[in-house]
């Protein structure tokens, strides 16, 4: 069911340079626009929410001039934009939207619709924590919240990530070993307010890349169907389920080939998961988006003082890219989660899968430390890097380690000095 | 109404596009309307549905629409519409898929779903000027869910959340929320009320809607037997019955200007409507509620008094 031809065993590979000439400064909204941009897609139903208003803005901008040619419905709410995201898509347009939070969590029901429905849209979050009590600044529940629905989840880190991974989302989604909808995630402020070079790619290579979607059973006068019906017999809709589970693990290998072409293309290299002095490290960080930023600088530093550090990224959420995270972490003396995430009672998301992804591995870490942090707009130090490896250096030797809710003197004292003004002391 | 493809009943047989066989119950007054809409709108139509009893029209795999259909979910069809619309009107224009492969988009939802849960979804999409026909039918309840009172469920009415007792002795207390209003205020092109005991009114109603672009919504009564407590036989004349007594006017309202297409000269008491339904029959058996009934005929009254003194006796009085 292949439907385009790896270009990289066509072409012979560009040379790639470091070298950023080219590159456009914008915020990570604005490259997410160009993204929608360059996959040239049909239709944008919308609704603004910070932080995400500005990817909308800017689509409307661009259509209004003419210089884009999609159709953008402003729709009554989340819930109608993304019915009619899904809706669109089945009768054959390649469909954009973004959302926040709050929308994404008013629209939740169709999530798992659109997925349903194999409705290959691609939905930008910018992240940002949920209410209450409510925020703007960001942090990844209504993210992860999303992770059951059957929607391919994907990360960034930079402005330019976020450009090229709503590229490979659509991609991805669209291959017909898939069909499953996307999720492209950046950080509410951190990413999507952030300007930072990005390299444009050329339109017509872009074409190249990602042909018109091509649908398999749109709504036509000619070819009456009737989709999203009801199936009453329990067995159908196992099987339905069972089909949408086997479809998201392709999506794995289906990725793989079209970062393989994307870098044939376009000189940029991308994988399910990145690692960052991963190979020779003993005690690895592992978490997503752009604070991974931090986390880097962090294992740099640590690693010029002699300690033996590293750091995983995980670009991929849906499917879970459990062999690579296998691979990449088996052996190591300890693992460190990080989560920008809470599920009060349990704890954080991501240490659970990781944790499950590990405990059949044979050279299994020894901990799996759960470490919780920068929820709600709330930043990482390089400092509280630090404190992590010493936690794993200690729960490495013994113990059973309880989650990790990160909290500086600093912020303690900014929280106290608000409550006595709050509760009028 | 002049050029019509519908002159007389005869003129309603034509094809089918609604198959015989279908799971809905014995009787049911939305498959009428629903036949009689799509003969009118002819076979290139999708529908897109909201939860409610015609979403049991087709489980899988089976279908008797020779059309399409898409499932939405209970909030959002109009929603739903706008995304077939706006795919098909951009495919269109950038020469993707060719005209002749246009559909016409009809929302198909409930009274339940069209009352509130769906308002906004529908007010949204009347708002903005979305090229869709809209088929509410009224069964005046959550019939799927078995029968509980929803917005439309008029006031005297037993549902399964509205049981007359001898401390509510009326059964539901609250009053029929008027959607023809909530959707004539938005101004639309073209909205009315049809029945299905009147087949010629609603047939040439919606080939009156066919020439506007944009919002066209019909709300027909849909006699409901399980819920209403009917004979399965009697859905057209507890319909006609509604029509006659005055319950159900037949109306339309072009951009906002409301023009009734059927006068009663004279209306027929709301008993005769009420006392046959089992719904009803705690206004009548052990105790006659002479003043629950009064209460609902005053009501009848004084809307047609209205009427009366706007549209009788004018030239385009609709008069039958």
């Amino acid at each position: 069911m292949m439907r385009t031809k790896l270009i990289s065993e066509l072409k012979p590979r560009r040379e790639i340079t470091p070298s950023i000439t080219g590159a456009k400064m914008m915020t990570g909204n604005v490259a997410a626009a160009w993204a929608a941009r360059l996959a040239e897609v049909d239709y944008i139903p919308a609704y603004p929410i910070t932080p995400q208003t500005e990817i909308v803005e800017t689509l409307s901008q661009w259509i209004a001039l003419g210089e884009m040619n999609a159709k953008l419905t402003f729709l009554d709410s989340e819930h109608s934009m993304l019915t009619a995201a899904g809706t669109s898509s089945l009768a054959g347009a390649r469909v954009f939207t973004a959302t926040s939070s709050q929308g994404l969590l008013y629209g939740f029901e169709m999530l798992y619709n659109i997925a349903g429905w194999r409705a290959p849209i691609v939905l930008v979050n910018v992240s940002r924590a949920v209410a209450a009590p409510i925020t703007l600044e960001p942090d990844h529940n209504d993210f992860l919240s999303t992770r059951d629905t059957g929607f391919i989840l994907l990360q960034t880190e930079t402005c330019q990530e976020v450009l090229d991974l709503i590229l490979l989302a659509y991609r991805v989604s669209e291959d017909h070993r898939v069909l499953l909808p996307s999720i492209v995630n950046l950080d509410g402020f951190h990413l999507s307010f952030t300007r930072e070079p990005v390299k444009l790619p050329d339109v017509e290579e872009v074409r190249s890349f990602l042909p018109t979607y091509n649908p398999p059973y749109p709504f036509r006068a000619g070819k009456p169907s009737a989709k999203g019906v009801a199936v009453l017999r329990p067995p159908l809709y196992s099987f339905y389920k069972y089909q949408m589970h086997l479809s998201s693990l392709n999506a794995i290998k289906v990725f793989k080939e079209a970062c393989d072409d994307f870098e044939a293309y376009f000189a940029r290299r991308y994988d399910v998961v990145e690692k960052y002095m991963v190979d020779d490290a003993e005690y690895v960080f592992v978490m997503m988006g752009s604070f991974t930023s931090i986390g880097k600088k962090a294992v740099k530093m640590m690693r010029e003082e002699g300690l033996s550090v590293g750091l995983l990224k995980l670009r991929m959420v849906r499917p879970f890219p459990t062999q690579d995270i296998r691979r990449a972490l088996e052996g190591k003396k300890a693992v460190a989660v990080i989560d920008q995430n809470i599920s009060p009672g349990l704890g954080g998301t991501l240490f659970a899968e990781v944790s499950s992804t590990l405990y059949n591995v044979e050279k299994k870490p020894r901990v799996v430390l759960p470490v919780i942090g920068a929820i709600g707009g709330k930043t990482l130090s390089v400092d509280e890097f630090r404190y992590i490896v010493e936690l794993m250096m200690k729960y490495e030797q013994r113990g059973e380690p309880e989650p990790i809710l990160l909290f500086r003197e600093d912020e303690l004292r900014e929280v106290e000095s608000l409550l006595k003004l709050g509760v009028g002391e | 109404m002049s050029r019509t493809r519908f002159s007389t009943l005869k003129d309603l047989l034509g094809e089918d596009y609604v198959e015989p066989g279908t799971p809905l119950c014995a009787g049911c007054g939305a498959i009428i309307a629903l036949r009689l809409f799509h003969k009118a709108l002819g076979g290139r139509v999708v529908w897109v549905n909201a939860a409610g009893c015609i979403t049991l029209l087709i489980v899988y795999p089976f279908t008797p629409l020779k059309s399409s259909w898409m499932y939405t979910a209970m909030a959002s069809a109009p929603a739903g519409a706008q995304g077939i619309r706006d795919a098909l009107d951009i495919l269109i224009e950038k020469e993707r898929i060719p005209v002749e492969e246009d559909l016409k988009v009809v929302v198909v939802t409930g009274d339940g779903a069209a009352s509130d849960i769906g308002l906004q979804s529908t007010s949204g999409a009347i708002h903005r000027g979305l090229d869709f026909y809209y088929l509410c039918y009224d069964n005046e309840a959550f019939g799927n869910t078995g029968f509980q009172y929803s917005a439309a469920t008029p006031y005297g009415s037993r549902t399964a959340t509205s049981p007359p007792t001898p401390l509510i002795p009326e059964g539901y207390r609250g009053r029929k929320k008027d959607l023809f209003e909530i959707w004539r205020a938005h101004k639309p092109p073209y909205v009315a009320t049809v029945s299905p005991s009147h087949p010629m009114d609603m047939i040439r109603k919606i080939e009156k809607a066919e020439k506007y672009k944009g919002p066209k919504l019909f709300i027909s009564i849909s006699p409901c037997p399980p819920g209403w407590i009917i004979e399965t036989m009697d859905t057209v004349k507890l319909a006609k019955l509604a029509v006659e007594t005055g319950i159900w006017p037949l109306k339309e309202a072009v951009y906002g200007e409301v023009h009734h297409t059927y006068i009663p000269r004279r209306l027929k008491p709301v008993e005769e409507y009420l006392k046959i339904q089992g719904r009803f029959k705690h206004l009548f058996y052990p105790v006659r509620r002479d003043d629950v009934i009064a209460k609902i005929q005053r009501e009848i009254e004084e809307y047609w008094r209205i009427v009366y003194d706007k549209e009788l006796g004018k030239e385009d009085s609709g008069l039958t």
